[in-house]
């Protein structure tokens, strides 16, 4: 493994918010998993989240895209506690909150959410929609019927109606399962929400459903969303500002509009050359940049930029020199490269 | 080896295919009549969500269903295959048509090396010798594009990434040149950079080889992408079927429409609000007179009462619309917008006009 450096000198310009303070801050943030076992030899650590710093200002949807494997996931459960970060900060409503003890996190929870891909594995099967809803009223204190007329409360706010309360999820088709999902993540009132892929299980006719779901709720309620994903398209509609990762690093970053319009760094061009358009005569006129080979596995990183074996613009300096994080350009705009598009 | 399919008998004929299950909780419909035509160096695109019967018609088609009641028309080149015996399927599958899922790591063999398995076929129907076939294997190999090919054989499906595994699917599948290629969502589980390279690899061997394609898929930027017709199923049943500009410039049928509708467009400057469908797709275990899609289509809900009761309780038949070799299943549907002029599909051979029925 590589000596890496596990934080990246950002200036303040780079910095979502104007002057206050952002909601989420991450710094630095790193997750090693203990290398596979091979016949009672334990492999290197695997790097999946290499230093990464995001930034979220209130009320904002920032989009964290990127392949399989490229540690977008793991760096979602790490925002919200659900991992242990192996070095690095989280700091959400100015507070470190990277150290604190479960029960010191309790109280952080009733504001920072999560909503997950696969709705019926993060329902309980067992538990009634009312029990699913309430339980984190009930864990934060609530009494058992307070928590059941805002879990009916929530339900019409999703769209579902309270008839449904007593009723367990087999009973619930994908889109509406994952209706009772957000609605659980609302409960405790959260003002920012981590939503790790939350329409890609579901058809395309209902993803527009939950997509319009969230847009709706972050309007209405002044939530923001660090929604994660893999699908560009659904991004581009969601989120106001967009992080591309690559092997566990942060390649790219900014405003929706510029990011999509003007990529700077090699790999975002070629994944939004990728997406096939729903739109047969504009696929014909297009012009694709086709990448050679695979992601690379973060079991074992190329030396230098992560991406440079399959950048076509790679030079000598990618293949020793690690890029870092810097200003592209004008405005909010960063991106890891060492020889990034300006124009 | 060029196709030797007869003008009058396209590739692959479809008729009126019916799949249905028997479970414990009765009978399950999964396809409910549908008919579609593959020609030889054309790709069919089969659409559809969860439950629409896509994969079970391609699993159909490879006569894959052991406990399934199938029932309607197969003809490859003209020869009716339904109800052929396991054997007589396994002369077919992997010589004259094969296929290639989902998930390659599932689909190849853990225990053999990638080359021991593209060889095992070539042997089994051309009865060629072990050193004969591994060159095959080899060769194939080089040909999807997969670096150090006599190398790589030698390994097994855990060493090779998806994408290559993928390759390697696609090279087992060609070995033995068949004429029909059947991909049933070939890159849902790939990355989108990976996709664009497989999808690529597919066009060219259809371009060298005249290979006929039945991609089944649920993404319609695919679709858009590789076909030169399109199926789009809903619950069972064929919803409407269009060369592949028609189908997105001026869809006939409302779910068309709607699922076009729904789709965030990465080439959309405004990024307009989506409008979705409500509702969800129908199960098939819960079958309901009347068209499939009538409970969450919007000129159902706008309609007069006869019509609305009409909508519910019979099941529309697939009628030809005006604009040119298309099929419709709905008794409202949308008027063809006269559309810009527009290139024909790649290749541009014209459309096979299907016969109303």
């Amino acid at each position: 493994m590589k000596p890496t450096l596990s934080t990246s000198p950002l200036p303040e310009a780079a910095s979502a918010a104007g002057g206050a303070a952002p909601l989420l801050s991450v710094r630095g943030l790193v997750k090693t998993f203990p290398g596979r076992r091979v016949l009672g030899r334990a492999a290197a650590p695997v790097r999946a989240v290499d230093g990464v710093d995001l930034e979220l200002a209130e009320g904002e949807t920032l989009g964290l895209v990127g392949e399989s494997g490229c540690g977008k996931s793991t760096t979602g459960r790490m925002l919200v506690r659900l991992l242990e970060p192996t070095a690095g900060t989280v700091a959400f409503e100015g507070r470190d909150i990277t150290h604190l003890s479960q029960r010191e996190l309790r109280p952080v929870r009733r504001r920072l959410q999560i909503v997950f891909q696969d709705p019926h594995a993060s329902l309980n099967p067992r538990q009634t929609v009312a029990r699913i809803i309430s339980e984190p009223l009930l864990v934060q204190g609530a009494t058992v019927r307070a928590a059941r007329d805002r879990a009916a409360e929530l339900l019409d706010l999703v769209g579902l109606g309270s008839e449904h309360l007593d009723r367990h999820p087999y009973q619930f088709s994908g889109g509406q399962a994952q209706r009772i999902g957000i609605a659980r993540a609302l409960a405790t009132g959260p003002r920012l929400i981590v939503a790790d892929e939350p329409v890609s299980a579901l058809d395309v006719s209902v993803q527009a459903q939950v997509v319009n779901l969230m847009e709706r709720l972050g309007d209405e309620l002044g939530v923001s969303f660090l929604f994660i994903a893999h699908d560009l398209s659904v991004v581009k509609r969601v989120c106001d500002r967009v992080a591309v990762m690559y092997l566990g690093r942060v390649v790219e970053t900014g405003d929706k509009r510029e990011l999509y319009d003007r990529p700077a760094h090699p790999y975002t061009r070629a994944l939004l050359s990728a997406v096939p358009l729903p739109d047969p005569a504009a696929e014909r006129r297009r012009e694709r940049i086709l990448l050679l080979g695979d992601p690379p596995s973060p079991a074992s990183p190329p030396s230098g930029c992560g991406f440079h074996p399959r950048c076509p613009k790679a030079q000598a300096v990618c293949r020793t020199e690690r890029p870092l994080l810097r200003v592209v350009g004008s405005g909010a705009r960063t991106a890891a490269c060492h020889f990034p598009e300006t124009g | 080896m060029p196709p030797t399919t007869e003008p009058d008998h396209p590739l692959l004929r479809v008729r009126d295919l019916r799949v249905a299950f028997d479970t414990p909780a009765g009978t399950v419909q999964a396809v409910d009549g549908v008919s579609f035509t593959v020609e030889a160096g054309r790709t069919l695109g089969l659409v559809g969500e969860s439950g629409s019967g896509k994969s079970v018609t391609s699993l159909a088609v490879m006569g894959l269903h052991r406990r399934a009641r199938v029932s309607g028309s197969i003809t490859l080149a003209g020869q009716e295959i339904l109800g052929l015996t396991d054997r007589g399927f396994g002369r077919l599958r992997g010589r004259r048509m094969a296929m290639v899922f989902q998930d390659p790591l599932s689909a190849l063999h853990p225990a053999y090396t990638v080359g021991e398995q593209i060889a095992e076929a070539h042997r089994h129907h051309f009865g060629s010798g072990r050193r004969a076939a591994r060159r095959r294997a080899v060769e194939m190999l080089g040909e999807v594009g997969i670096p150090e090919p006599a190398r790589r054989a030698g390994e097994y499906a855990h060493q090779f990434s998806g994408g290559m595994r993928q390759r390697a699917m696609i090279a087992m599948a060609l070995a033995c040149e068949p004429e029909l290629l059947v991909a049933d969502e070939p890159t849902t589980a790939l990355d989108v950079t990976v996709q664009a390279q497989i999808l690529e690899l597919i066009a060219r061997l259809q371009r060298e080889r005249g290979l006929g394609v039945l991609m089944i898929t649920h993404d319609l930027g695919v679709v858009a992408r590789v076909a030169h017709e399109v199926l789009v199923m809903y619950g069972g049943r064929g919803a409407e079927q269009a060369p592949v500009d028609e189908l997105f410039h001026s869809p006939a049928h409302p779910y068309t429409r709607g699922l076009l509708d729904s789709l965030p467009r990465l080439d959309d400057p405004d990024d307009a609000p989506l409008r979705a469908i409500p509702g969800s797709p129908p199960s098939p275990a819960e079958p309901r007179p009347g068209c499939p899609f009538a409970p969450r289509c919007p000129r159902a809900a706008d309609a007069t009462a006869p019509e609305r009761a009409r909508c519910a309780g019979e099941s529309p038949r697939p009628a030809a619309v005006p604009g040119g070799g298309r099929l419709v299943a709905c008794h409202l549907p949308l008027s063809a917008a006269p559309t810009a002029p527009h290139a024909g599909p790649p290749g541009g051979a014209p459309v096979p006009a299907e016969e109303a029925r």
